[in-house]
């Protein structure tokens, strides 16, 4: 019966289709829109709609819109921006998240679960009144920023002394933002990393003679890699292309790579620079990304 | 309690006073004391949850006790943490670090001893020598048989050169075969090096290869320390006698008690059987048992009058060496029988088969005497 109905199944090629409509999914709505926005980064731009048109003589495309890309200090400084803003908001998350973590799974079952729930509770209101909500908390007349500014004052001399610090419009809000924004991202899979780890490894290694932070520094840390690199990019691809939290909290002065693929495109109607930075952060996120895998996927066959 | 030891001397190796240990209301120890001399293979033997794990772990310092103290070398143990006791452990699951080499792993222990690069990697080398995995320094654990595995193990946990070694379930892991090998092995080393071994099993095979001593333990409590041959044949309590080996038990009652020996008589039996034993008197109500292969059985009338039952044989196994023999008494109690198959020719090694009538003989030396059981 079953047998005969497998066979059905398979004759029908419904296997095949249930197996490649994933793969359909990613031709249709990653692979194809990003073909289209690598062409469109080689046209120019054209007061027509769609705005922008190809050379009408071979090879109708140009690279005028890459070399800007590369020589304008505009989108290099977006460029370096993003990553810097990215890279402290990652290894900001990965020093609270990685104490967090360990805590949660150093707790009993029952109090476990009430911490995960706890982590991921803030996802529970809508994005965009959590990071109005800190619009609200660093403005210099909030609670908070005052706490902030007694606190520094307290420990500086009188003559650097400040009335209130300017939090808002600033990269450090970006950062704090992302932070707070991102961190969930990073404890929950370096719980599910910690969390898979042996007890009696670390006992084996205090039997040895070593001391707590050494058992972590020897067996812990080595073992939550994995962890720390998949926390790691949950947290700084987004952080990268971040658009959000710079628009609302960061300084206009200082734009990071989202904001300037949303000023080319809305404001300034420039598609194929526009197209030409999606691909240029595209770039930045993926060859790091390909090389981590190459390389894992060799330690792995050279582990077996 | 301790039964059939006499008080600790201040120069015993380990010395173990009252120790107990609570979690909540359940003691998983209960006030144990006991002593193991230097050089010694101990084994504590018991079944799950007996304590014989906990009491292995407040040794190694993993668990601290809720009463009494532990002497190792004459250093009372209590506020020592596990990293800095003389003591290293054999852990059930290994326990070896996946991220390390075998070589990282036998040395990781000597980090923290005083010694050069050089006198490092030699101790490395001597102990991989040892457990005979010298070609497989540089592989991972996960590359590594489960055999190799619990000598790397081993190795890692002999590298200190402790004063103690602790092993937890050491053959647990391995197959049948393994184990045999294994066993010799672990007994050899120890004699090699001159570490204190104890071991925690649930196997009385394990234990009674491996061990000169083996404490009996049932819920939290050691009922029983001794020889394997002591534990074996002068078990000090029915509890022991059923759970070491096997044993056919059947209630009875002292009939006669004098200079010839104790005469008992069972409802179950039938029969009055004569044991060697003496310290009972007579109308005590006792416990009989005697052990299956000590028990002689045939087809003919044996020529001696005393302690024969007859009875027909109900179901026999057969297991290459020795058959088991299921015998059925004219009172409907069944008894187990070992024989052991000594001819080749299936005629005469078949010493009964379904339905026939046989004679069982009991040696008066071979039955066993248990008052009642606390």
């Amino acid at each position: 019966m079953s047998g005969s109905a497998a066979g059905w199944f398979n004759r029908r090629g419904w296997r095949d289709l249930i197996i490649g409509s994933p793969y359909l999914w990613l031709v249709l709505f990653f692979l194809l829109p990003f073909v289209i926005v690598i062409v469109m980064s080689f046209a120019k731009t054209a007061t027509q709609s769609p705005p922008f048109a190809f050379l009408p003589d071979w090879p109708f495309i140009r690279f005028e819109t890459y070399h800007r890309l590369f020589t304008s200090s505009l989108y290099i400084r977006a460029g370096i921006i993003s990553v810097y803003n990215a890279a402290v908001a990652t290894l900001l998350c990965l020093l609270l998240g990685y104490p967090m973590a360990l805590a949660i799974t150093r707790a009993g079952k029952s109090l476990q679960r009430l911490l995960i729930m706890l982590v991921v509770l803030p996802f529970w209101t809508s994005f965009l009144l959590r990071v109005y909500a800190w619009i609200g908390l660093m403005g210099k007349n909030s609670w908070f920023n005052k706490a902030i500014t007694a606190a520094y004052n307290t420990f500086v001399p009188a003559a650097w002394e400040l009335p209130g610090i300017q939090m808002m419009n600033t990269n450090f809000a970006v950062v704090l933002v992302m932070v707070y924004s991102y961190l969930p991202f990073m404890v929950l899979p370096l719980y599910a990393n910690l969390e898979k780890l042996d007890g009696t490894l670390n006992e084996a290694a205090m039997d040895l003679g070593s001391r707590r932070w050494e058992v972590f520094r020897d067996i812990t840390l080595p073992l939550s890699i994995p962890g720390i690199i998949a926390g790691g990019l949950l947290v700084f691809i987004p952080a990268m292309g971040e658009l959000i939290i710079p628009s609302l909290v960061g300084n206009a002065g200082d734009p990071m790579i989202g904001r300037v693929i949303q000023q080319e495109f809305g404001q300034n109607r420039d598609w194929p620079m526009a197209s030409a930075v999606a691909v240029a952060l595209l770039f930045m996120l993926v060859v790091p990304l390909m090389l981590y895998n190459h390389f894992e996927a060799k330690a792995q066959a050279g582990a077996h | 309690m301790t039964a059939g030891e006499s008080a600790p001397q201040q120069s015993d190796f380990i010395h173990i006073e009252g120790v107990t240990k609570s979690f909540g209301s359940f003691k998983a120890v209960d006030n144990v004391t006991l002593s193991i001399s230097k050089g010694e293979l101990f084994a504590l033997l018991g079944g799950s949850g007996c304590g014989k794990t906990t009491l292995l772990r407040m040794l190694a310092g993993f668990e601290t006790p809720t009463a009494g103290r532990i002497f190792i070398d004459g250093q009372d143990m209590a506020g020592v943490p596990a990293y800095e006791r003389p003591v290293n452990m054999m852990f059930q699951s290994y326990a070896l670090f996946p991220h390390m080499t075998v070589a990282k792993n036998v040395g990781y222990g000597l980090k923290h001893e005083d010694m050069t690069q050089v006198q490092r990697e030699d101790r490395v080398r001597e102990m991989l020598n040892l457990v005979q995995l010298s070609h497989l320094a540089d592989r991972k654990p996960h590359q590594l048989s489960g055999g190799q595995r619990q000598r790397v193990a081993l190795a890692r946990s002999l590298a200190k050169l402790p004063k103690l070694l602790l092993l937890d379930e050491p053959l647990g892991a391995l197959d049948k075969k393994l184990r045999e090998h294994t066993q010799f092995e672990i007994a050899n080393i120890q004699y090699k090096l001159g570490i204190t071994f104890v071991v925690v099993t649930h196997d009385q095979e394990e234990a009674m290869t491996l061990a000169s001593r083996i404490a009996v333990m049932d819920k939290g409590v050691i009922r029983q320390i001794g020889s394997p041959s002591d534990i074996y044949e002068h078990p000090n309590s029915r509890f022991v006698a059923d759970f070491i080996g096997s044993a056919n038990m059947v209630e009875a009652e002292v009939t006669k008690a004098d200079g010839a020996g104790t005469e008992v008589l069972s409802p179950s039996l039938g029969h009055p059987i004569l044991v060697a034993s003496s310290g009972y008197t007579k109308g005590d109500k006792v416990t009989l048992a005697f052990r299956p292969e000590k028990v002689s059985i045939s087809r003919k009338k044996p020529a001696a009058a005393k302690n024969v039952l007859k009875g027909t044989v109900q179901d026999f196994g057969y297991f290459g060496k020795d058959s088991l023999y299921r015998i059925k008494l004219p009172t409907g109690h069944v008894l187990s029988v070992n024989a052991v198959n000594a001819e080749r020719a299936a005629a005469e090694q078949a010493v009964a088969t379904w339905e026939d009538e046989v004679y069982l003989t009991i040696a008066p030396a071979a039955a066993m005497l248990f008052g009642a059981e606390t």
